[in-house]
């Protein structure tokens, strides 16, 4: 089982890898202007988190019609070729976690190994719930292929341990509480700062700049969507992820004896919700321009990314299952 | 889902010009600039940048051996750092600083929109403006079913929507629901903090190893812990006595030699209560009355009797303390101070006193060098030791430590090495002088936590109102209708032709709202929403 799961490892990232390369083809050959136009103002509410109001879209605003150009319609095929590949890959990736999780018979986020494996699956399949509402974004999923393969050849290089089971100051239903969330929000996280990326480039773009990381964003869907969704991901994550801390925080008190007590990881969790609470701030302030505002989520997700690898290489604390 | 400032009553923009105290202004200014959403932000990030030395070195609340370690490496640099109190960055004065600010402007900034949400909520929603038409969401209808005023507002109330009604006019607001959120959800930051402050005011912790046996027991009194630390608010005397003995210790390891469990078994004995037996293990601690009992590690003490050249006996069970192994190798030392006292003159040389250091190993290899235990559990024993004989340094009155031998008494010579010995239970070694040291065998031991931290069910309770302020703050969004009866030409306004027009106003950007209008303006006028078309608008 062990085995299967390894191998089903290797073949999602070859398989998000040609969704990567067909997503570049579709860059390659697309005609900017018409997606641009294109997109629908259709906005995504979490995952059925929405609250009042749901996820309703809006009237769809009247699309240019699409002109029969070669070059396009082959774009478009590249497109659809790399999203259904990126269905494959989460699909033979969720098979990796959950083979891996039958061998170890239990859940499998003991080690960071195990957790990488499972938040760019959360990562992966957020995605796909974004791309099916919001079709129009599917150019983004050159970065989001682009994020699954370097991270998920990294665990596979660096981080991968062999299947064992849990060490006793795990085994709580804590930790399942705990874990599940942080992973769940990171995931979320880690697709957030997708759009945010492709924001900060297309708004460049827009406002005339033509140097290098804004070149790449002249095929990117209009910088107004993007930032939209920047903030409903994060909006979505940032509850999960402060439940997820509170969790962690009676999970200690029982394991260690202390709600909160400055472990590195503690320090680190404590500094991206202070980060991430400062991007709600700086996207509610007027004065506040979305450009800065999206750069503090950037932020976030490097202080994230932070507390996945660089507290487990870095520093030791009581978080001590980084299996490392 | 963003607020563009929500207040329903902004301060009138220019005051009555009057001259004002330079000094009252200034304060004023100040406090205005510290409860801006822009201070706020500069120290949101001013604490996360504040927290990131606390991870990066360690912290003496957290590890001081590391913090040691620190100074012995750096000898140059911890000295400085340490006045800046980069070893105890939560507790220092710039973080404080900048959490205490913090608080202050948040404090300042929930008061003032507690006290304008309290108005909107008594306040009926607002009249509606003169031209519907320039709302973001505009409809016209004729002939609804719902033509008059109180059966429109009856439709919006059925929906839960906040409404009053003015002469031909209906207006409703929904979404109050996001400020009284966010108001909660800043409040309980606070009570976080206070029971934060509550925890460290009036809480207090230790931590001992506690070696199996009665003759090992310990009581809940400050001398007895290695390490304790009482709030400012507590008193010696506060500690609730009861006094724990180690009544027995269960490890199960897998084959890898990883741990699969652990189980400590205690007898409690309390004052006015019976002993009792309670067992616990990591992540269930035993929670006593006044104080928790955390299990953190555990090992073995090896009991070691040691007969001396004139034939008298002492033992020493003092734990040998992990060195990091995951397979469980021991370091420590035996001391016997009192060995070698002439019974004759009652005197002692003071070069006689005899320890013994080096390894325990729970299961060791079959070659040398016997320095590495190969299996967690006691599989197959043995000691490794050097024994010692001279002059122990522990009448210096430089306080020695347990754990470790004097390495100056050795390295000037006043402490000689009389030989080395790898030891099973059991057996007995002679030492040159005829003297023994026998390894009866091994107890195991237990470190613990035990601590004291009130303000926790605060803490907690203020942990959930925070999360449901969050969601409701980021999840609700608020949003007013209006509708305006137009009597029909020279008709009554309850007439079958009269006009209605509906418009709609999000107050928080969220792209549903056109559906949501199209659908109450489609309850209104009694049909389905894609006859009538609610005019779109960008939000
Ligand atoms: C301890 C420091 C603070 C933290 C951790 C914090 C955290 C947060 C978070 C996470 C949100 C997002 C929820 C939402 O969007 O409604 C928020 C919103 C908000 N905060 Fe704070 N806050 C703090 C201090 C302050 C201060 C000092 C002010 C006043 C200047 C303030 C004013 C606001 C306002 C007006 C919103 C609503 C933004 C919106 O409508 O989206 N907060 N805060």
């Amino acid at each position: 089982m062990s085995a299967l799961s390894d191998q089903l490892v290797t073949f999602a990232i070859l398989t998000y890898l040609v969704a990567m390369i067909s997503h570049a083809v579709e860059f390659a050959l697309g005609n900017a202007r018409k997606v641009a136009v294109a997109a629908p103002a259709r906005e995504l509410v979490g995952a059925g988190v929405g609250g009042a109001g749901g996820s309703v879209d809006e009237p769809a605003t009247p699309s240019v019609p699409e002109r029969p150009d070669r070059s396009t319609g082959r774009a478009v095929l590249a497109g659809r070729i790399a999203a259904w590949l990126t269905v494959l890959g989460a699909a033979l990736h969720l098979g990796a976690v959950v083979t891996r999780g039958i061998a170890a018979e239990r859940m499998p986020w003991g080690n960071m190994y195990e957790f990488v494996l499972t938040v760019t699956w959360i990562g992966a399949a957020a995605w796909l719930v974004v791309l099916w509402k919001q079709p129009s974004l599917r150019r983004l999923g050159l970065f989001l292929t682009l994020v699954m393969v370097l991270l998920l050849a990294f665990a596979e290089l660096k981080l991968y341990v062999q299947v064992v089971p849990l060490m006793p100051a795990l085994q709580s239903y804590w930790f399942i509480i705990h874990v599940s969330t942080i992973i769940f929000s990171s995931g979320i996280f880690l697709l957030g700062v997708v759009p945010a990326a492709a924001y900060l480039m297309r708004a460049g773009w827009e406002q005339g700049r033509r140097s290098f990381p804004y070149t790449l964003a002249r095929r990117l869907p209009a910088a107004a969507g993007l930032e939209r969704l920047t903030f409903t991901l994060h909006a979505f994550a940032f509850p999960i992820f402060t439940f997820a801390v509170i969790a962690g925080a009676i999970w200690a008190e029982a394991a260690w004896g202390r709600a909160w007590g400055w472990d590195p990881k503690e320090t680190w969790a404590f500094i991206s919700w202070v980060v991430y609470a400062g991007y709600l701030h700086a996207r509610a302030t007027p004065s506040v321009k979305r450009s800065v505002a999206t750069w503090i989520a950037v932020v976030g997700f490097l202080t994230v990314l932070m507390n996945l690898f660089g507290v487990n290489f870095f520093f030791t604390g009581l978080h001590s299952y980084a299996g490392v | 889902m963003t607020t563009v400032d929500d207040r329903p009553t902004t301060p009138p923009a220019e005051a009555p010009r009057r001259r004002v105290n330079p000094v009252l202004a200034l304060l004023r200014n100040s406090w205005r600039q510290l409860t801006s959403m822009r201070t706020a932000l500069i120290l949101l990030f001013l604490l996360a940048v504040a927290a990131i030395p606390g991870s990066v070195l360690p912290q003496r609340g957290v590890n001081p051996e590391k913090v040691d370690q620190w100074f012995v490496d750096h000898p140059d640099l911890a000295p400085r750092l340490d006045q800046i109190g980069a070893f105890a960055v939560f507790g220092s004065v710039w973080f404080s600083a900048i959490y205490l600010l913090l608080f202050t402007s948040l404090i300042g900034c929930i008061l003032p929109r507690t006290r304008d949400h309290v108005r909107a909520l008594r306040m009926r929603p607002p009249a509606a403006p003169k031209r519907l038409d320039r709302l973001p969401q505009h409809a016209a209808l004729e002939a609804p079913a719902a033509a008059d005023p109180a059966a429109i507002a009856a439709v919006l109330r059925r929906r839960r929507w906040r409404v009053a009604v003015r002469g031909n006019e209906v207006s409703a607001e929904k979404g109050y629901l996001k400020e009284t959120g966010n108001l909660l959800f800043h409040t309980s930051l606070i009570a976080v903090l206070l029971g934060v402050a509550a925890g460290s005011w009036y809480g207090w912790h230790g931590n001992r190893i506690l070696v199996a046996g009665a003759d090992n027991a310990f009581c809940n009194t400050r001398q007895q812990y290695a390490e304790a630390s009482l709030g400012p608010r507590v008193d010696s005397a506060d500690l609730p006595p009861f006094c724990l003995t180690l009544e027995k210790f269960e490890a199960d390891y897998l084959d890898s030699g990883q741990a699969s469990r652990f189980w400590a078994t205690v007898s409690v004995d309390s004052p006015g209560d019976t002993p009792r037996t309670a067992g616990f293990s990591v992540n269930s601690p035993l929670r006593l009355d006044g104080a928790n009992v955390y299990l953190l590690g555990n090992g073995y003490a090896p009991v070691l009797k040691y007969t001396d050249r004139y034939g008298k006996s002492q033992t020493s069970d003092d734990p040998f303390l992990r060195t990091g192994d995951p397979n469980a190798t021991e370091e420590g030392v035996a001391l016997f101070p009192d060995a070698n006292v002439d019974p004759k003159t009652g005197r002692r040389a003071a070069d006689q006193q005899v320890a013994f250091d080096g390894l325990y190993l729970p299961t060791v290899g079959d070659q040398p060098p016997y320095v590495a235990s190969q299996f967690p559990a006691e599989r197959n024993p043995a000691l490794n030791l050097t024994a010692y004989r001279g002059n122990l340094g522990l009448d210096a009155g430089i306080p020695g430590s347990v754990y470790q031998l004097d390495q100056r008494q050795v390295d000037n010579g006043k402490l000689k090495q009389v030989g080395t010995k790898l030891l099973r239970p059991g057996e007995t070694w002679t030492l040159d002088d005829g003297s023994t040291l026998e390894f009866v065998g091994t107890r195991p031991y237990v470190t613990l936590a035990v601590r004291h931290a009130p303000g926790q069910t605060l803490l907690l309770v203020a942990s959930g109102t925070l999360l449901l302020g969050l969601m409701g703050s980021l999840f609700a969004r608020r949003r007013r209708v209006w509708f305006r009866v137009s009597p029909p030409e020279g008709g009554s306004p309850t007439s079958g032709s009269s006009l209605v027009e509906a418009g709609g106003l999000p107050r928080t950007e969220h792209p549903g709202f056109a559906d949501e209008f199209a659908q109450l303006v489609a309850a209104v006028s009694g049909d389905a929403p894609d006859r009538r078309r609610a005019r779109e608008g960008d939000e």
